[in-house]
């Protein structure tokens, strides 16, 4: 299928970009690796007057180490932070996570930034950026402003970047030495999450001294499971504490019923897979 | 319309295209390079599959405008001299297609994935052939194929590194 | 005489295939890639809802749309009267309606075309469809088939004054072929020591899913008029669109270039093919068809769709004593070429390797608001197989009887072949005990029988199941007599022809028509060993209406069966006419003159002319006898005699995660007997991917209606096709004993895969399962389904799973296209 007739922009910096977002008004689209937007333009869900593709600003692509965190530029491939050394030592369960999102070719095209604008809360990144409460850097005409993960997600689709506003870095705190596991359960290796858990922790002497643990599609946004963190902390890494402290997941959740699971399914697999993910993660 | 510039299998080619046309669309219709093949609409057969800048690409999801300046493998572009790739030829040792639809996307896939890992095991080829669907095969002959492939490549051969030739084709 | 290359035997030998030589290199040719110079494309505008009353249709916009030609209506292209084919009508008295090119009045399903663009691009076709506004108004869907049965149900087609369709029986007291079944069930019923077991099935309905989306390509220019069509039945096609749109047949011409993949999804006389075939005759330009995926899920036809009522009866010994089946079969809106017979093809095989005394098949079409169904890989028997497979592991459950040792009680022994059924059908050849003895070892049944205690007395959390299919097939489609008892609108020859070329090549032609099957190589191995030549020598032509004049093209496992002996059949005629040239050649009586490796040679001399020679003699025609033409080319039609029944033994050893429910497949073997084989490459092929498609009706795919009718699983994203990641390798192995119906004694290989391992996947699930209190898992077993079981088998409830609701998350098909949102990067 073909999408609708549209114009297409390529600026060269994030202030040019900006510019032709105000200008394209109402119907302009941000298009960074596009293999969620291209498809859908494809179906014709979606029909944007102008696309600003924001592949020509170099400035947004690359991995970066900032201090205690690693700055990642929103354009950046999955399969550049899969394959990031700088990733794999500080920030592991993102590359876990990264890994699992659909196929080898959409890994070599579609973006972080793109991944967590688009705010699919099936979507496997958010529950990790919102687990290891990264910041989320926002340009706009005014300059730039810092989101803290757990301000950035409000809704299905739908984010604190504003209107005019492009997301340029995402800055993750660096979890060095921490164990970690992205367990995702899914109906086929293609499909996406039905429920993933997102399983950062740090354990000292054979307890739990501290852990983060972000949901995937078990609520109208990625969802950090505090209760289970709470629970954990200061548990022996073993698998009958772990598991009671999963028990405590679906706290605050409003895990969605649909063709693949109903909403007690997704519940029950939550605190299943968060008790893998723990024990995976703590090795 | 917008202007494109691109190498295609080693020809460099510059066009107008509308910006909504598909790379795929405008390498099958436009450069006539019909072995390129669509079989979905939301980028999950993977049929499409090209290499953009030396990576596996779906060239269903990515527009013509967007591959300026860049570089296009197709599956036409990858036997040399009249010598098919290793790939290319497991795949036809090994029985790894029956229609023949899938197999340039999965062609080009596995000449992708044996370039990361060039001795991948069983499960490694499936998971790295995860986003091409294939209804004839089982897959299990395409497995072995890109395994088969994988020893002859062995020693050092290069898989995918074509540099641009004269203009020609369509070109400017 | 002249040396010639020392010829091998191709029969038997794993030769890689010749088509790959342009498949791997993208000098495929598919219909999409035929744009002949001016070729217009069409879009097709398609109903949103499964029912409603078409009140209006204003073109005007989009008659003003750049790029557009035209924007046409039935009416307005004269085709209201025009109804599509059914070829099967399965009784008398069947009920059918007429299915339009483009509906007119009212709409009977979502995704029925009801208004079709002309534009000079496909992109420009689309941009204009979107703006023709059809009003509508709604009507009751019809979607489930009970309820469609029942007095005062909403009608599919009022005139019609029902939703069935037809209703078939056959009863093997009435027919003679064996006793009453009702009275083996009263009897059973009577008696202590026999059992009654009820049980039912679902089969849900699938998505054929060809990875070639359908196209068409007509173009008007010169004599004949040629379709292209992405069609797995070129000649049938040709007839019917003579039939349908009064096209002379001798002024049409159909190519089916290369076609890809069919499943039985091909097998249709659609209405986008008499569209540009009417509207390329209209506008006198070539005139293009291209579906998208979601067109294709939406509205090319469907397969499976029944619900199975099985009642079988034993002796408490395990002895089968009557199997009773009655069936319903969703046809759909509408009735496919042969959609109303599928479910009957299945009628001869419930029965199937076991001596039932008595049998009785009744099945019910009934027509819904749903896309139509037809054929799909197995078409009637893959059902058939799952319903006989699964009950008799009820009936084992319910006899406290190891499920493998009650199949061999009751099935036909190997030396009772051959061996007449209680459906009438004559299995010529077969051994159970062999297949199944080598496929166990290959398994190690008792092995993992004991892994299986094992597992179960630790209530391990991964519990693990063994699966069984012990099943045959009808294959061959079909003796002609066969079919015209049955009423089908055709017979089932296969027609073939040689031609020798002057310089010794070999053009084969035949009228079955590959689309990813093999053909040209098996076709070549099967020539170069009949008439000694090289199998580089033959070129085997195929799907071409002008090319290949006669056939009837290529589904339920019959080329090989048929189109393979009518290839037989031509090349003893040029054997025959090239033997008399040879005589008169070598001045020698024909009946000295003796054929073997491509040499013609006088007995007891060493004279002799190779068959090269003899075709260029009777090319050059300079000497040759006076009582024949000077030609060796020669023409076959075979009939075949009978059908062939390949069998085999499938065995699944499945592991399922009892706390999230988490079906895996951990070893699969199966050992088939499909005859003589004359490729084993291809015949591994053909059974990898039957068992994958087999495997995925279990596991994985369904086609679902939310309660509007609309269907759910419209692209890629929902109707989850498994890929590689999500199959195993599998241990396949093959047995022979001969058919004896044929000189080849080949059986077909194109289905087995397919209707042996979809019992064998859910009797394994429920194996796994069935010590907690399972009984019985719907298919697809998807995770959820195998936990929601295990929930109720402890007396936990659950939640229902809304089948027909999408999140606004998770992909594509999941964002309602009416009421598009979000930010999308």
């Amino acid at each position: 299928m073909i999408p609708s007739k549209f114009d297409y922009v390529k600026p060269s910096s994030v202030a040019e970009a900006i510019t032709a977002l105000r200008d394209g008004g109402d119907d302009a689209k941000i298009l960074a690796g596009g293999q969620s937007l291209i498809p859908v333009l494809r179906l014709r869900l979606a029909t944007p007057s102008v696309l600003i593709d924001l592949g020509g600003i170099p400035e947004l692509r690359g991995i970066r180490e900032d201090g205690d965190r690693i700055a990642i530029g929103a354009m950046t491939a999955y399969y550049d932070v899969i394959r990031d050394d700088l990733v794999k030592q500080h920030v592991r369960l993102l590359a876990q996570a990264t890994e699992t999102v659909a196929d080898g070719q959409v890994r070599h095209r579609g973006t972080l930034g793109g991944s967590l604008a688009h705010a699919d809360p099936a979507g496997d990144l958010g529950a990790v950026a919102l687990a290891l409460d990264a910041e989320l850097v926002i340009a706009g005409a005014d300059g730039t402003r810092t989101v803290p993960a757990s301000e950035f997600f409000v809704d299905y689709f739908t984010t604190a970047i504003g209107e005019g506003e492009i997301l340029t870095e995402i800055r993750f705190p660096k979890h060095t030495g921490w164990g970690s596991h992205y367990e995702k359960f899914n109906r086929t290796a293609q499909a996406w999450s039905m429920v993933a858990i997102a399983a950062a922790i740090r354990v000292e002497g054979g307890t739990i001294a501290e852990a983060r643990v972000g949901l995937t599609n078990m609520g109208t946004t990625p969802i950090r499971a505090t209760g289970v963190e709470q629970a954990l902390v200061g548990q022996p890494a073993t698998a009958d504490a772990v598991r009671a402290a999963a028990d405590h997941v679906t706290e605050g959740t409003s895990a969605p019923s649909d063709a693949d699971a109903a909403a007690d399914y997704r519940e029950h697999l939550a605190k299943v897979l968060t008790g893998r993910a723990v024990l995976a993660a703590v090795g | 319309m917008a202007q494109v510039r691109v190498t295609v299998d080693g020809v460099v080619y510059a066009d107008d295209v509308e910006p909504r046309t598909l790379l795929v669309h405008y390498l099958r219709e436009r450069l006539g390079k019909t072995g390129t093949l669509v079989g979905c609409d939301t980028s999950n057969c993977g049929a499409c599959t090209v290499h953009l800048n030396g990576q596996s690409v779906k060239s269903c999801s990515v527009l013509a405008v967007q591959v300026d300046g860049a570089e296009v493998t197709t599956i036409e572009g990858i036997a040399r001299d009249g010598k098919l790739h290793p790939v290319q030829e497991a795949f036809n040792e090994c029985h790894a297609l029956q229609c023949g639809y899938c197999t340039p996307g999965m062609i080009m896939q596995s000449i992708d994935l044996l370039g990361d890992n060039p001795d991948p095991n069983e499960q490694e080829v499936r998971e790295g052939i995860e986003g091409n669907l294939c209804r004839c095969t089982g897959y299990q002959n395409i497995v072995r194929a890109v395994q088969s492939a994988a020893e002859k490549m062995k020693p050092g051969a290069q898989a995918d590194v074509q540099s641009p030739v004269s203009v020609a084709g369509g070109g400017d | 005489m002249t040396a010639t290359a020392e010829p091998t035997v191709e029969f038997g030998k794993a030769r890689p295939r010749k088509e790959d030589a342009r498949l791997i290199t993208g000098r495929s040719r598919y219909t999409d890639a035929i744009t002949p110079s001016g070729t217009l494309h069409i879009a097709v505008v398609r109903s949103p809802l499964a029912h409603a009353t078409i009140t209006g249709v204003d073109k005007s916009e989009a008659e003003q749309a750049p790029g557009v030609v035209g924007v046409y209506t039935a009416a307005d292209l004269g085709l209201e009267g025009v109804g599509l084919p059914c070829a099967w009508p399965v009784t008398p008295d069947m009920k059918a309606p007429q299915r339009p090119v483009l509906a007119t009045g009212t709409v009977h399903f979502a995704g029925e075309g009801v208004a079709v663009i002309v534009a000079r691009s496909p992109a420009e076709a689309r941009d204009a469809a979107d703006l023709v506004e059809i009003d509508y108004e709604p009507l009751d869907p019809v979607l489930d088939m009970e309820a469609a049965l029942a007095d005062g149900a909403t009608l599919v087609h009022p005139d019609l004054g029902t939703n069935e369709n037809a209703t078939w029986v056959f009863d093997s007291g009435e027919a003679g072929t064996g006793t009453s079944v009702s009275d083996a069930i009263s009897a059973a019923e009577a008696d202590p020591d026999q059992v009654v077991v009820r049980r039912r099935f679902r089969q849900q309905r699938l998505i054929p899913a060809f990875m070639e989306p359908r196209s068409a390509v007509c173009d008007p220019t010169g004599e004949q008029i040629t379709l292209y069509a992405a069609t797995q039945v070129p000649h049938i096609l040709r007839t019917m669109t003579t039939v349908t749109l009064g096209v002379p047949e001798s002024k049409l011409r159909v190519i089916a270039p290369d076609v890809g993949g069919g499943f039985g999804g091909k097998i249709g006389v659609l209405p986008e093919e008499m569209l540009v075939v009417a509207l390329a005759q209209k506008l006198g330009k070539p005139v293009k068809w291209s579906e998208t995926r979601s067109e294709s899920l939406l509205a090319a036809h469907h397969g499976r769709d029944q619900i199975q009522d099985i009642t079988i009866t034993a002796k408490k010994d395990g002895t089968v004593t009557g199997l009773d089946v009655k069936l319903l079969a969703d046809m759909g809106a509408y009735l496919g070429l042969v959609g109303p017979g599928v479910p009957i093809l299945g009628a001869f095989m419930f029965n199937a390797i076991y001596k039932f005394p008595a049998y009785r098949f009744t099945c019910t079409n009934v027509f819904t608001t749903k896309t139509l169904t037809d054929a799909y890989r197995g078409a009637g028997r893959p059902e058939a197989t799952f319903a006989v497979e699964r009950i008799m592991d009820e009936l084992a459950v319910e006899l406290g009887r190891d499920p493998m040792e009650l199949r061999e009680q009751n099935w036909i022994k190997h030396e009772e072949f051959p061996f007449t059924t209680v459906c009438g059908l004559t299995y010529d050849s077969g051994n159970y005990e062999q297949a199944t003895q080598q496929a166990m070892e290959l398994f190690d049944y008792a092995g993992l029988r004991r892994e299986q205690e094992e597992r179960r007395r630790n209530n391990d959390p991964v519990q693990l199941g063994i699966g069984i299919s012990t099943f045959t097939e009808m294959c061959g489609l079909a003796p002609s007599r066969v079919l015209g008892s049955l009423s089908y609108g055709a017979g089932g020859w296969e027609a073939a022809s040689i031609r020798m070329l002057a310089t010794g090549k070999v053009e084969v032609i035949t009228g079955a028509s590959a689309h990813g099957q093999g053909h040209e190589t098996a076709f070549s191995q099967i020539v170069a060993d009949q008439l000694g030549v090289p199998f580089e020598d033959v070129e085997v032509l195929h799907g071409d209406t002008q090319i290949s004049p006669k056939g009837l093209d290529t589904y339920g496992s019959r080329s090989l069966v048929v189109g393979g002996i009518a290839i037989v059949k031509a090349a003893d005629k040029v054997i025959a006419k090239a033997k008399k040239i040879a005589a008169h050649l070598l001045e020698a009586s024909e009946d000295d003159i003796e054929f073997a490796g491509g040499n013609f040679t006088v007995r007891g001399t060493d004279k002799g002319r190779s068959i090269q020679e003899i075709a260029f003699a009777a090319f050059m025609a300079h000497d040759y006898p006076e009582d024949m033409e000077p030609s060796l080319d020669s023409d076959a039609v075979y009939d075949p005699e009978n059908f062939s029944f390949p069998h085999g033994t499938h065995l699944a050893a499945i592991e399922i995660d009892t706390e999230t429910g988490h079906v895996d497949l951990r070893k699969y073997v199966c050992v088939d007997d499909i005859g003589n084989v004359v490729n084993p490459l291809i015949v591994e092929g053909q059974v990898h991917g039957g068992l994958a498609q087999g495997i995925a009706q279990a596991l994985f795919e369904e086609a679902n209606y939310d309660d509007q009718g609309t269907l759910v699983n419209g692209t890629f994203v929902d109707y989850t096709l498994p890929s590689a990641a999500d199959l195993p390798s599998f241990d396949t192995r093959t047995v022979s004993t001969p058919a004896t119906s044929n000189p080849l004694g080949v059986k077909g290989v194109g289905e087995a895969g397919t209707i042996a391992s979809t019992p064998a996947i859910v009797n394994g699930v429920l194996d796994a399962l069935r010590h907690l209190g399972v009984r019985d898992v719907e298919m697809p077993c998807t995770s959820q389904r195998v936990w929601r079981a295990l929930q109720d088998a402890q007396g936990r409830s659950t939640q229902e799973t809304p089948v027909d609701t999408h999140s606004p998350g998770a992909g594509l098909g999941s964002i309602d296209p009416n009421n598009p949102q979000g930010e999308v990067q």
